[in-house]
């Protein structure tokens, strides 16, 4: 399968007044063509700050993406127009990810009308189009966002994402707004035009249930590294990371005879800031030992199946 | 259930919020009792008036533009909707209690944690300003955090933290009702997995009855003794929390079912609802879920079906539910 993106030792930094916030922090990672590579992690894992780089909504602070054979991070200001037809993303906060002032029709308008290729009538057309297509109905054309509810917003957020038909998507907590009924026609549409149109997605949620269901791959993140990577298939089947299990134990189950053994985890996310090298999920985990706490690596524990844990294979017989 | 049993009664709740241009019908005849003690999980989509009930029973939809049309809200046999608004002060926070979805937003920015738990406490009990902030450290150690944080302000908490300080402020005064709205939405499964455990100690220990709005059929799989399905403003079905999961009888409930993605199984394509909610300002004749349901037929389109019992508690909201007895449309 060729791959589409590779990410090599990625890094993303923030610089605040406190130290350096390491969102990003050495991540290594490929997505195939035509597949969907799902990221995980809580809040503050730096899995839409990651998504953010690849489409270059941020500078990376070290590292590589090799996009289509070749380096994204390097791009001059031109081929950046020309690269973004190509990536597109869909964002997480429907509330702020809109203009206030713009109607759905001239959100989903604006970047037709950038990308030079449609003249108004023929923009408009498509508008239209594209909101059937994500289940927005005619009668808000004209309607601006704070008259929509938050499941419809992020209808106008896919239509913008999907308008320049679109290579590569990366989608952040695209169906996290969303109702269950609305959010199943939604991830169907999305698997769709993937078949029909041959796009890659990397789709960045925290709900496992959704990523099992839409991905090939799937990457688990924690503090701003990768934890567990694997198939999909893999990763529900058996799971080597400490976190990884806690995380998928957590998940409430609609089965109300068979109730999974939870693992409630101790405390909260530690601070990204200035970390101490070593494994970040240590001070949560029920493992922790001293070799924790010198930097993991990643290592391969069954074909295809990568995990950054020292004690990965111990735990686990 | 007989009348006496029932803790909280809702007798027919009417809800229009009414504007020049339109009137959206939010809730259109809900009726449930629930036993003291229990937790009734509300579930269903955004705009089903999930939390217009909710605000309705703690009496504070904003009205304008809601208006209550009709109704009854029967707390221990009392109705709220009749006390004056002195008295209806004295029951929220103290007796009814709400958790509301945002703990973000939910919180006041400019005032110390601490000092948000204690105002409740100060307003419903006649006690020493010492007390009441004892009384409020012990809240937030309840919640799993330590008391030494009081005096820091929201913005220094994380959001699972926050929405356990909105969870304290709502059980400060250990109330009889507690309407959960959305309690763990915005947040993580792990911090949520947390929340949860907490909110059925506090449960079991406080035996306070409560009303989780939800619309994670996972979260109510795990809180509820009891389930009401909501759409469109009405109870589509509605009974234990077996009866609804193990035999969910209104095809709208069948659809929630099937659109979900399942962490246990493999299904290539989801079965979504198809279409959309209805649109309240203008809901469909009949049966409100008719055009979207796949059993639809020119019964479901002329004539609204009546919330049966189709089973010992389990009531269902449909045509072709089965049923003990037979039915004919009145109309």
């Amino acid at each position: 399968m060729p791959k589409l993106v590779e990410i090599k030792n990625l890094k993303k930094y923030f610089k605040t007044s406190r130290g350096m916030v390491h969102a990003v922090d050495g991540v290594t990672l490929d997505i195939k063509q035509g597949k969907t590579m799902g990221i995980v992690g809580e809040s503050g894992c730096g899995k839409s700050t990651l998504g953010r780089i690849l489409v270059h909504l941020e500078e990376s602070t070290g590292g590589q993406i090799i996009f289509n054979n070749e380096d994204v991070t390097q791009l001059k200001k031109n081929d950046m127009k020309k690269f973004r037809e190509h990536a597109q993303i869909i964002f997480q906060d429907p509330y702020s990810s809109l203009d206030p002032r713009y109607t759905v029709e001239d959100s989903i308008k604006e970047s037709l009308m950038m990308s030079g290729k449609y003249n108004r009538a023929k923009a408009l057309e498509k508008t239209q189009e594209l909101m059937d297509l994500v289940g927005i109905a005619p009668r808000l054309r004209l309607a601006y966002p704070h008259e929509l509810d938050g499941g419809r917003r992020q209808r106008v957020g896919i239509a913008r994402a999907l308008a320049l038909d679109p290579e590569f998507i990366v989608c952040d907590e695209p169906v996290s707004a969303l109702d269950v009924s609305i959010q199943a026609q939604i991830l169907n549409l999305l698997k769709k035009l993937q078949q029909e149109q041959n796009l890659t997605y990397m789709f960045i949620t925290h709900d496992l249930s959704v990523v099992k269901h839409i991905s090939d791959d799937i990457c688990v993140m924690y503090l701003g590294q990768l934890v567990e990577t694997c198939s999909s298939k893999e990763l529900f089947h058996r799971q080597y990371h400490p976190y990884t299990k806690a995380l998928l134990s957590a998940i409430p189950s609609v089965n109300i005879r068979h109730k999974m053994n939870r693992i409630v985890l101790k405390g909260e996310i530690t601070s990204p800031i200035n970390p101490k090298p070593g494994c970040r999920f240590a001070a949560r985990c029920n493992y922790a030992c001293e070799k924790c706490h010198e930097p993991q690596k990643l290592m391969e524990v069954s074909p295809d199946h990568f995990v950054s844990c020292c004690r990965a294979k111990e735990i686990n017989n | 259930m007989d009348e006496k049993k029932a803790f909280l009664q809702i007798k027919n709740l009417n809800v229009e919020y009414v504007t020049k241009e339109e009137t959206v019908h939010a809730v259109n005849g809900v009726s449930f009792k629930l036993e003291k003690g229990k937790v009734l999980g509300l579930v269903g989509e955004t705009g089903a008036g999930k939390t217009t009930i909710a605000r309705a029973i703690l009496r504070v939809l904003q009205e304008p533009p809601a208006v209550l049309k009709e109704g009854e809200i029967l707390l221990a046999g009392k109705n709220l909707l009749e006390l004056p608004e002195e008295k209806i002060c004295h029951v929220r926070g103290k007796k009814i209690t709400m958790i509301f979805q945002d703990p973000m937003t939910s919180l006041n920015p400019v005032m110390s944690v601490g000092s948000q738990i204690a105002e409740v406490i100060a307003l419903h009990n006649k006690i020493s300003k010492n007390e009441v902030r004892k009384k409020a450290e012990e809240m937030l150690e309840t919640v799993g955090i330590p008391a030494e944080r009081y005096d820091e302000f929201p913005h220094q908490f994380s959001g699972g933290m926050k929405q356990r300080v909105v969870i304290a402020i709502a059980l400060a005064c250990n109330p009889a009702l507690l309407l959960a709205d959305e309690p763990t939405t915005a947040l993580d499964v792990t911090i949520q997995a947390q929340v949860l455990e907490l909110m059925k100690k506090l449960n079991r220990e406080n035996n306070t009855t409560t009303i989780l709005i939800t619309h994670d059929l996972g979260v109510v799989a795990e809180m509820c003794d009891e389930v009401a399905i909501v759409y469109a403003g009405e109870i589509v079905e509605s009974g234990s929390l077996e009866d609804v999961f193990e035999n969910p009888s209104h095809p709208y409930t069948v659809g929630l079912f099937g659109a979900l993605p399942k962490i246990r199984e493999d299904v290539e394509w989801l079965s979504p609802i198809e279409g959309m909610p209805p649109d309240p300002t203008d809901l469909p004749k009949g049966c409100k879920f008719h055009p979207r349901c796949p059993k639809a037929t020119e019964q479901c389109r002329s004539c609204q079906p009546d919330l049966k019992e189709i089973t010992q508690g389990h009531k269902c909201r449909c045509h072709f539910a089965e049923e003990k007895e037979g039915s004919g449309c009145p109309n």
